[in-house]
């Protein structure tokens, strides 16, 4: 259907995220990753899939949020991009949404720091809000990772 | 777009290049028959072509360029530069539509009836004098036929050398020739052999080819270090086996991406041309060695570099020939490109018989300019002060050309070079000509790195920037390596080699403190220093698959890309030359010419340093950076001898003059009136010793005579102030302490006034 559109969902921090399905390449458990050092905090390090190294980055980093429980093990979303495929981890991965077109609504005003960035907008649910990710912009960390702030 | 379509520009792509070499050649020789045949077969086949498709202007073109190759191939006109140009400027015309071709599939809306009418001019023009040969009309006579007289019956197709008509009496001057001039057609028997032995393969395929082979090699790591646990000697047999083989496989799919540096080459030819004719110059280009093969991704990364260089040599090193008749030089100005293996790598020398580069000229501008201090230009070599073109920066052209002179250029070739894991460097005799030479890797697609462990993590260093290895035990670790904070240095075959620890300036230190009964120094090469990474531990030489970072990791300059090691897990590859200057010891944008000019001490004052800090007789803080320190050595209060009111002692074979810190900052400040003071040599209190810094001074040497040295730090120096007296260039905090960073020139230079001393005249 025209105005339907499909998002793969997950869970940051408590909030619902989605991601446009289309995007996700594959969605795999924790990997063992190898750290980079003096890398952005952001970055959690490379992980080996099927011998393409994938950088993983942080999604509760990079939208200012702070690091989840240890032990808890967070889970690899696999997003194609320009640049190869990139992972981002989030807590836990949920169902591939049916979302209805006319439900989404721009970001509010009051949404300030990292996340105004990232957020492209929101799906009214029936019971909460789907945040959707703008993708590109989640994983480009230098042109839009701390913000205009450093602007003179 | 149509198969067939891709097919032709491709194809054509190909012989264009092949047409603009030839045509060069032609003006050159006019009267190489087998070329003219060749370029006129070429035009033929895109006329046919081009026709076959329905593409009007690109029919046109050629058309009209095969017209007065007709005539040249009839022997009516003769190949001039006008000749020469005019049929490049088709070259060009058929270029641009291909190009639009390739994007738009049209042929694009460019006007070609200017090249049209030139190509129609010349065919027409001098024409008139042969008109009445019997000449083969200009239209096509593109039977194969085999020439009937003086090949030799035994060669069946006849290609290349054994070609028949060998004393063509060398074209007759035109306008008196009414001489049946030979309307005989080359033979125009294509050879077969290349197209039938080799296949168009697709890039994109070789790379997934290339990338595969990675995997396997990855794989068979694996396997291997599996392999050291079994006693199976079946296994084993198979494993050795399958090692073999994938070496083999390896490096045969590398061989695939191996294209000889003559693709990049073709162009010049035309380049130079057409340069040289635009600066009224004339130039020779010649090549030697253009087989020698580089993997396809260093051919892309070179191109640009030596692009530029062959530029620079055409308009900058080659003179006029008005210039060059003054000097006694042959007016045609000579430019040689030659390429050859060396020690695993490949050299690729750029000369020309030009001008040269005057070494005086580039020290004046680059002290002009701010680049580097007098004092430290005067001690350079003539070498030396060429190789300064490579500061960013710089351009010693007076004036600045359509072409080069800009003064952006050599440090991007340097820097371009440098990325790929080669080196360039410039040799010039003023007068006599310019080589440069640059040095660069097979391939980067695999490389032999040796793998180490810091801060818990495998990292890989490529085999390429190792120099040593040095293992220090127990005691020896001790005593050979002086350090008490931050940074130590290790006395390597008595010079000081700054050392710095791996896991530290990867923030990955663990707590486990300095005292290590082992200590594993890797001698590295970083531009042109030296200096230690100490590791944790070594393990074993492998080759590894070089993948590249994604951009979210490009400005972590620590690292030049990842690797998949045998268990499966990634590894960085550190590149050698960021953890050098993120460590200081390569400054970053080389401003180690620095000294003691307040642009210098600015820059010394930004950024990270290393320096070796001591205290004066009054227990004042100094620092002098290390790049300044030659050695450390401690004389014995008995050794120093008093000739002609200065202090000296025998140092190596040499005498030695010593500068005591202390009272020379002081003359510094009376201008000489102290005039050296009372003799109170006794800095270090409760010592029979003294600590000397030695400084090397053009040269010679000087001793530096210091109440003690304390340490050597490496920092970043953020608050300083000004001078707080003459022989200091400024003051600054170091590991908390504030502390005077001694103007070294300034110090010797002014214990040189005094009329007790005799040093540094």
């Amino acid at each position: 259907m025209a105005d339907e559109r499909q998002y793969c969902t997950f869970f940051v921090n408590g909030y619902y995220f989605g991601i446009d399905v289309l995007k996700v390449q594959e969605v795999i458990r924790y990997q063992e990753m190898t750290r980079v050092p003096l890398a952005p905090p952001v970055v959690r390090g490379l992980i080996n899939l099927r011998g393409q190294i994938v950088t993983a980055i942080d999604l509760r980093r990079r939208l200012d949020m702070p690091d989840g429980p240890d032990g808890r093990l967070p889970v690899n979303v696999v997003v194609s991009t320009d640049d190869g495929a990139v992972s981002l981890l989030v807590d836990e991965i949920g169902d591939v949404l049916q979302v209805p077109e006319k439900a989404f609504e721009q970001p509010p005003e009051t949404l300030r720091g990292p996340a105004r960035e990232l957020i492209r907008g929101a799906y009214k649910l029936e019971n909460r809000l789907l945040l959707i990710l703008n993708t590109e912009r989640a994983v480009a960390l230098s042109n839009n990772g701390p913000g205009p702030r450093d602007a003179p | 777009m149509k198969d067939i379509v891709r097919e032709f520009l491709l194809e054509t792509n190909e012989n264009l290049g092949q047409l603009d070499l030839d045509l060069v050649t032609l003006e050159r020789e006019p009267g190489d028959r087998e070329i003219l045949a060749r370029v006129f077969r070429t035009l033929h086949t895109i006329k046919g072509t081009a026709g076959f498709l329905g593409l009007a202007k690109l029919q046109a073109l050629s058309h009209a360029g095969e017209n007065l190759l007709g005539r040249l191939r009839a022997g009516e006109l003769l190949f001039d530069a006008e000749i020469a140009t005019a049929l490049l400027a088709v070259v060009d015309a058929i270029r641009k539509i291909l190009a639009a071709i390739e994007t738009t599939e049209q042929e694009g809306d460019g006007d070609y009836s200017s090249v049209v009418q030139s190509l129609e001019r010349l065919t027409r023009s001098s024409g008139t004098v042969s008109k009445l040969q019997p000449a083969s009309t200009p239209t096509v006579d593109f039977i194969p036929r085999v020439s009937r007289e003086a090949v030799p019956e035994s060669v069946p197709v006849v290609i290349g050398p054994t070609r028949a008509w060998v004393p063509e009496p060398t074209l007759p001057p035109l306008p008196s020739a009414p001489v049946p001039v030979e309307s005989r057609e080359p033979t125009e028997v294509r050879a077969p052999a290349v197209a039938d032995t080799s296949i168009r393969v697709d890039v994109g395929l070789l790379d997934k080819l290339m990338n595969l082979v990675g995997e396997l090699v990855l794989a068979r790591n694996q396997i291997v270090q599996f392999g050291n646990s079994q006693e199976d000697r079946t296994f084993l047999g198979t494993l050795q086996r399958l090692n073999t083989l994938t070496t083999e496989l390896q490096a045969g799919v590398m061989k695939t991406r191996m294209q000889p540096v003559g693709n990049v080459w073709g162009k010049f030819p035309r380049l130079v041309r057409d340069l040289a004719a635009a600066c009224g110059k004339q130039v020779r280009i010649d090549m030697d060695g253009q087989e020698t093969e580089l993997d396809k991704t260093i051919i892309e990364a070179v191109r640009d570099p030596l692009t530029h260089m062959v530029r620079n040599a055409v308009d900058h090193g080659i003179e006029s020939p008005a210039e060059r008749a003054a000097r006694g030089k042959p007016t045609e100005g000579r430019l040689l490109l030659h390429a050859f293996h060396e020690g695993g790598k490949v050299v690729i020398e750029i000369s020309d018989d030009g001008a040269g580069i005057d070494p005086i000229r580039v020290r004046d501008k680059a002290v002009r300019t701010g680049l580097v201090a007098p004092e430290q230009a005067a001690r350079m070599s003539d070498r030396d002060l060429v190789n300064l073109v490579f500061l960013p920066g710089f351009s010693t052209a007076d004036r600045v050309t359509q072409f080069s002179g800009r003064g952006v250029g050599m440090d991007v070739v340097r820097t371009n070079i440098e990325k790929i894991g080669g080196a360039v460097d410039i040799e010039s005799q003023p007068g006599r000509g310019t080589t440069v030479r640059m040095k660069i890797p097979l391939t980067l697609a695999i490389i032999p790195a040796l793998t180490v462990t810091a801060g818990g993590d495998r990292y890989a260093i490529p085999q390429v920037s190792l120099v040593e290895l040095v293992r220090l035990e127990g005691e020896q670790v001790r005593k050979g390596i002086e350090q008490v904070h931050g940074a130590p240095v290790y006395r390597l075959r008595g010079n000081l080699l700054p050392l710095v620890y791996l896991d530290r300036e990867l923030g990955v230190a663990t707590d486990r403190g300095d005292d290590r009964e082992i200590v594993n120094i890797i001698v590295l090469q970083a531009d042109d220093r030296q200096f230690g990474l100490i590791v944790d531990d070594i393990h074993d030489t492998e080759e590894i698959v070089v993948k590249p970072l994604q951009k979210q990791l490009k400005g972590v300059t620590a690292f030049a890309a990842a690797t998949i090691m045998g268990d499966g897990k990634v590894a960085l590859i550190l590149d050698v030359l960021g953890i050098a200057q993120r460590a200081g010891v390569v400054a970053d944008s080389r401003e180690r010419a620095l000294s003691e000019n307040p642009t210098a001490a600015a820059a010394l004052a930004g950024d990270c340093q290393t320096v070796l800090l001591c205290a004066g007789r009054d227990g004042g803080r100094m620092a002098i950076p290390l790049a300044q320190v030659a050695r450390l050595e401690e004389f014995p209060r008995s050794a120093v001898e008093r000739v002609g009111g200065q202090d000296v002692v025998q140092y190596r074979g040499e005498i030695l003059p010593l500068i005591h810190l202390s009272r020379a900052m002081r003359r510094a400040g009376s201008a000489g009136k102290a005039n050296g003071g009372p003799r109170r040599v006794s800095p270090a209190p409760a010592s029979d010793s003294i600590q000397v810094v030695v400084h090397a001074n053009r040269d010679r040497q000087v001793g530096l005579v210091v109440g003690h040295i304390l340490d050597i730090a490496e920092e970043t120096i953020a608050a300083r102030s000004q001078p707080s007296r003459p022989g200091v260039l400024f003051t600054a905090v170091v590991q908390n302490r504030v502390t005077e960073f001694l103007d070294i020139e300034h110090l010797v230079r002014s214990a040189a006034v005094a009329p007790t001393a005799t040093i540094g005249d």
